[in-house]
């Protein structure tokens, strides 16, 4: 391709302030991230009224780094992609309201992504040969999705959690044994010390749907365990504890991926989200795809947490297909994948 | 100079565009659609009506706060976006100063209001004294989240110093109809519609003074004055206060 397309991307679905400017889709120029994790954490979790106070401060500085890294300006840009949702509402209207207007200032087409569509792309990133069709499993603090990836944009959702999302989960629990917020990588680091065969957590399967997940029932029996020690006056292994949870989570995740993978004839599987960064998780994926002879995709640690550049692939191959976005783009905090 | 103003603080979304001391255009909607459906659909339209060329646009002026923080926001994000792309600056205008403008020269004591929820408003006293040629505002109670009944209390009290009849205006209005007709004591009336809610017109016309005198900041510069935390800040505050006073 001799022309060569550049995007500008933004996204604030939660608690990430990202831009980040997009060559053809694939090449990252620059990917700039504020993230407020600090600022939640003597929360426990994400404050949206404070998620979306930190955006409106932060974002022209993260746009204004974006383009200088890439070395670009406005006038070189060739379409701005915003994510639209699912997230927070009043953190993704300062997303999408800053994007409109520069659109409108620079009269520029506006491409609209959806979160989601953006974690699945966070693949293409290095991984320049990953084409659709494929399945890819999302999993993040706000998502449990698993996914086939007809072509680009086109998805079929085959499961999803019908109760906490996997990250929320893993921060419920890393509150309930103490390790406090991300729970994700709290636990993933403890759990390296742990025993994950030392305490036999239930794998949930969902009645009549062998794709979807359920976390709440495990999420309880954690708590349980500790309550019961905490009665009989033991002091629970922390290590122990965090261990054998995330192996419940990992093995839960690995044989609905696989069967979906298997069933649908696909030899390509991805993952993507935060959690994806989870380490145990990536070696239960790379072992179990090696014996049934899969090829597996993840993206690097950067890409899984939330970030503009995936947000930019995504919006580059929207705006290949034409797709436009209206000034009276809205956020909307709900939206399925697939959806328009 | 050229201006482009906006406000999404409340109930209305309003923008103008104005050269100097002559309004261009002004759109005003109070309608169901949110402020992200409306805003840059209405700057659109009348840029479009006026052959508005964004590149001579000078600055643009935001109302700050108080206000709904998600209309805020919306507002600020897109004046934020706008400041950036075009290189220019960011007037910010107080709302309920911009909205004590609608009635600009009267001689009441001027009361915006703006439901805060939680039976508080946002709001601030002013009233306007005729100095060099022209009207100056004047700050009786400055802006701040109170209870309407504090409110109501301050006007009665504030109206009886300086011998003053009042004038409500505000998407608040309605809202305490009830306690300001109970509670109030005073002389006063409600603004008619023309003048009782946000309007960019009035924003445009304190933001050219301002930024004649120099009063602007850089898009990264600007953020809303919301006036109150968010909730769980408040709550930790509080939790953080009654802990303190176990010891």
């Amino acid at each position: 391709m001799d022309q060569k397309i550049k995007i500008l991307a933004i996204e604030s679905s939660c608690d990430e302030t990202a831009a980040s400017v997009v060559e053809n889709g694939r090449t990252i120029l620059s990917n700039e991230i504020y993230t407020q994790i600090a600022l939640h954490t003597e929360y426990g979790g994400v404050v949206p009224e404070i998620a979306s106070r930190k955006h409106i401060e932060k974002i022209n500085q993260v746009i204004d780094s974006a383009l200088s890294k890439a070395e670009c300006t406005l006038d070189d840009i060739d379409a701005i992609a915003v994510t639209y949702g699912p997230g927070l509402v009043g953190a993704l209207l300062v997303g999408v309201s800053a994007a409109k207007a520069i659109a409108f200032a620079k009269n520029k087409p506006l491409v609209g992504v959806h979160h989601i569509e953006g974690h699945i792309s966070a693949n293409y990133i290095e991984n320049l040969d990953l084409e659709p069709p494929f399945v890819c499993l999302v999993v993040s603090g706000g998502h449990s999705h698993l996914v086939v990836v007809k072509d680009y944009g086109e998805y079929e959702i085959l499961g999803r959690t019908r109760d906490d999302a996997a990250g929320e989960a893993f921060d419920k629990v890393a509150r309930a044994i103490g390790l406090g917020y991300p729970g994700g990588p709290k636990i993933d680091k403890v759990s390296k010390e742990g025993n994950p065969d030392a305490i036999k957590f239930p794998r949930a399967k969902v009645d009549e749907s062998e794709y979807d997940f359920s976390f709440s029932g495990l999420k309880s029996a954690v708590l349980n365990y500790i309550n019961q020690c905490e009665m009989k006056g033991e002091k629970i292994v922390v290590e122990d504890v965090a261990a054998s949870f995330q192996k419940a989570v990992v093995d839960v995740l690995v044989d609905h991926s696989i069967a979906a993978v298997n069933k649908y004839g696909l030899r390509k599987f991805a993952i993507a989200g935060g959690v994806a960064s989870n380490s145990s998780l990536r070696e239960a994926f790379e072992d179990r795809c090696k014996k049934e002879g899969i090829e597996f995709f993840h993206p690097s640690p950067v890409y899984c947490t939330d970030n503009a550049a995936m947000i930019g692939v995504a919006g580059y191959y929207e705006y290949i297909k034409g797709v436009r976005s209206g000034y009276d783009l809205n956020a909307v905090p709900q939206l399925k994948l697939g959806e328009r | 100079m050229k201006l482009i103003a906006i406000d999404s603080s409340g109930l209305v979304a309003s923008v103008a565009i104005t050269e100097d001391d002559n309004l261009i255009a002004e759109y005003n909607v109070q309608y169901k659609k949110t402020h992200s459906q409306t805003l840059l659909p209405m700057l659109d339209e009348l840029k479009k009506m006026v052959e508005l060329d964004l590149e001579s646009v000078d600055a643009i002026a935001i109302s700050k706060g108080p206000g709904s923080f998600t209309g805020l926001r919306i507002g600020s994000a897109t004046a934020k976006g706008l400041s950036q792309a075009l290189n220019i600056p960011i007037v910010e205008i107080g709302t309920l100063e911009g909205m004590a403008c609608n009635l600009y020269g009267s001689n009441r004591l001027i009361v915006p209001m703006m439901d805060a929820r939680r039976s508080q408003v946002y709001t601030a006293i002013f009233g306007y004294e005729y100095e060099n040629g022209k009207y100056v505002l004047k700050r009786y109670l400055d802006e701040c989240a109170i209870d309407v009944k504090e409110l109501t209390d301050r006007v009665n009290e504030i109206s009886k110093e300086n011998d003053m009849e009042v004038i409500f205006l505000g998407d608040g209005l309605p809202v305490y109809e009830n306690e300001i007709d109970t509670y109030v004591s005073a002389n006063y009336i409600k603004a008619p519609s023309h003048m009782n809610r946000q309007r960019a017109a009035a924003f445009s016309y304190l933001a050219i003074e301002k930024f004649n005198n120099g009063e602007y900041v850089k898009c990264e510069d600007h953020a809303p004055d919301y006036l109150r935390l968010s909730q769980a800040e408040r709550e930790r505050n509080e939790g953080i206060r009654n802990k303190g006073s176990n010891y």
